[in-house]
């Protein structure tokens, strides 16, 4: 039991919302002194998963002066420009398309997509460039929920259709746990399985975004004096 | 022998980072001038040469990097990147041309990963097979800033002080997904897995097929949570319960139980701060003045899902 004192460590951390970094370090040294490490070992061995894991911020460290320069020369007033043109864009809708193409993407194993990339620069400016249109402005509370359902759509496509037509992360880690585990299971089973909840995540994307909709239009149909009207954010 | 390994794009990533941190240091403006260069300057030197360190001194230089974040000595400055009318005006001018770029990473990186594996230099490969796809990754950035700054017709500078901007809108949540792979690798280590796959087998009746399928995919997410990912907990919770107890107990499908149960995980994902490069990076990366909105967002979305998986799960997995 004393093994778990490093969950219980991240779980009062988080609890007290003390900075989450801080809580992961703590987490990790008091887990290993209690498995009998001592402090020297425990911070080579977290220098050492460190080094291992440089992979996780590469792409955004690579990719942020893209995005920034971009930025610098208007692209995301670009992206709220082309979205006023298209009748009948909705928050919502933006976000909806943009989590079934995710996901399309995500099915052929293919990692298009991305918070920096793609979720900041291009699907945020039009969500608010559309709701902006059609709404009249966008207070910072619309924006604050449009921007946090942008993430949502990301992950929810990101993560739910992995890999049902070409097999490359998740189904292929089942399929070695299992030949490891002395289970045969066929990969194409694997594959197939996926796809009921595939298809269910679209469904509760149309709801959830619909619901999002329906949440900006009540807030803009208040009166002018119970909110603060801007234009769209540069 | 390959030519082209991913040392090459972490020293680039941290020539950028010492770059930012240089920039940070000759602003007098700055209002957390060299606490936030420090810490600049130190993650180039953990990411860039990570490699060639000792790993106890990358260690300790990730046990000063996170006291810098915990004694608050690290900020951004204040103020967005540029006024509203500017910023219209120069849209205006390049119009769709600025997208571009941003479509071109993914098609290098798309491309390369399905072609790189295969081009050889003489004997030698260019890039190691494990390595393709990030590789490809990496040169899709660079294919993307290198039309940008053609695009905008700005220079390297310009590119860094503006990637700048962004890295210290994120700050420390830009070395928590490497910390929390850290800690998942410390918990391994220290067995934490099979502890709690021997707490929920001793505390539920599993032997009910219908308690076994909940405490599998709730067991799934539980863990997923706690440690902010579902392929760390799939083969814990998979030895630990699922197959003694849905497989081998009540002849459950292992197909129809691995892939709902990894399904059932990633649920846990959309709901713990413990995969912050999903749910707390965005938050920051978006200006979210609430780190948890997202996660906030997302609770509905899982929690659907995951009923639905759950129900799938009993009705397909018993049925043969």
């Amino acid at each position: 039991m004393i093994k778990l004192i490093g969950l219980a460590v991240v779980a009062v951390g988080f609890a007290f919302r003390m900075n989450p970094l801080l809580v992961v370090v703590v987490a990790g040294l008091v887990t290993g002194l209690v498995a009998g490490l001592s402090w020297h070992e425990v911070v080579t061995m977290m220098g050492q998963f460190f080094v291992d894991n440089r992979w996780l911020t590469l792409p955004v460290i690579l990719m942020v002066p893209v995005v920034g320069l971009l930025e610098r020369h208007g692209l995301q007033e670009r992206m709220a420009t082309l979205i006023r043109r298209a009748a009948g864009a909705t928050a919502g809708r933006v976000l909806w398309i943009y989590q079934i193409l995710r996901g399309l993407t995500s099915m052929v194993g293919m990692g298009i997509g991305g918070h920096a990339s793609m979720v900041r620069p291009l699907i945020v400016p039009m969500a608010e460039g559309a709701t902006a249109t059609k709404l009249g402005g966008v207070t910072d509370q619309a924006r604050a929920q449009i921007r946090a359902h942008g993430a949502a759509a990301e992950n929810v496509g990101n993560f739910f259709s992995d890999d049902i037509v070409v097999a490359v992360g998740a189904v292929l880690l089942i399929k070695a746990f299992f030949d490891n585990a002395g289970v045969e299971v066929p990969l194409g089973e694997i594959k197939l399985w996926g796809l009921p909840t595939a298809l269910c995540v679209i469904a509760i994307g149309w709801w959830r975004y619909r619901r999002l909709d329906a949440r900006l239009a009540r807030a803009a149909a208040k009166p002018a004096t119970e909110r603060e009207v801007k234009g769209p954010k540069p | 022998m390959t030519l082209l390994t991913l040392d090459f794009f972490f020293v680039a990533g941290g020539c950028v980072l010492a770059a930012v941190g240089g920039l940070i240091a000759a602003d007098s403006a700055h209002p957390k001038r060299w606490g936030s260069a420090a810490f600049w300057l130190l993650l180039a030197l953990a990411i860039g040469a990570g490699k060639w360190l000792s790993p106890t001194l990358v260690g300790y230089l990730v046990l000063g990097l996170t006291a810098l974040i915990a004694t608050k000595r690290v900020g951004a400055p204040q103020g967005r990147g540029g006024d509203p009318v500017v910023l219209k005006e120069r849209a205006a001018r390049l119009g769709n041309r600025l997208i571009w770029p941003l479509f071109l990473v993914p098609a290098v990186a798309v491309v390369g990963g399905l072609t790189l594996e295969w081009v050889k230099v003489g004997d030698f490969l260019l890039v190691q097979p494990k390595q393709v796809a990030q590789v490809a990754l990496g040169l899709g950035c660079f294919a993307g800033i290198t039309l940008a700054m053609r695009t905008t017709g700005e220079g390297p500078r310009v590119a860094v002080q503006e990637g700048g901007r962004l890295l210290q809108l994120l700050g420390w949540a830009v070395l928590l997904p490497q910390m929390l792979a850290a800690l998942g690798g410390v918990m391994g280590k220290a067995g934490v897995g099979d502890e709690i796959a021997h707490l929920v087998a001793a505390v539920l009746p599993v032997q009910i097929p219908a308690v076994a399928v909940l405490a599998y995919c709730g067991g799934m997410a539980l863990f997923t949570i706690l440690l902010g990912n579902a392929f760390a907990a799939f083969p814990v919770m998979t030895l630990g319960v699922g197959l003694p107890f849905i497989v081998k107990a009540h002849g459950g499908d292992p197909a129809v139980m691995g892939t709902l149960g990894m399904l059932s995980g990633y649920c846990g994902t959309l709901v713990t701060p413990m995969a912050a490069n999903f749910n707390l990076v965005p938050a920051r990366l978006l200006e979210l003045r609430d780190d948890f909105a997202v996660i906030k967002a997302q609770v509905p979305f899982a929690a659907a899902i995951w009923v639905f998986n759950v129900v799938v799960m009993y009705v397909c997995v018993f049925r043969r």
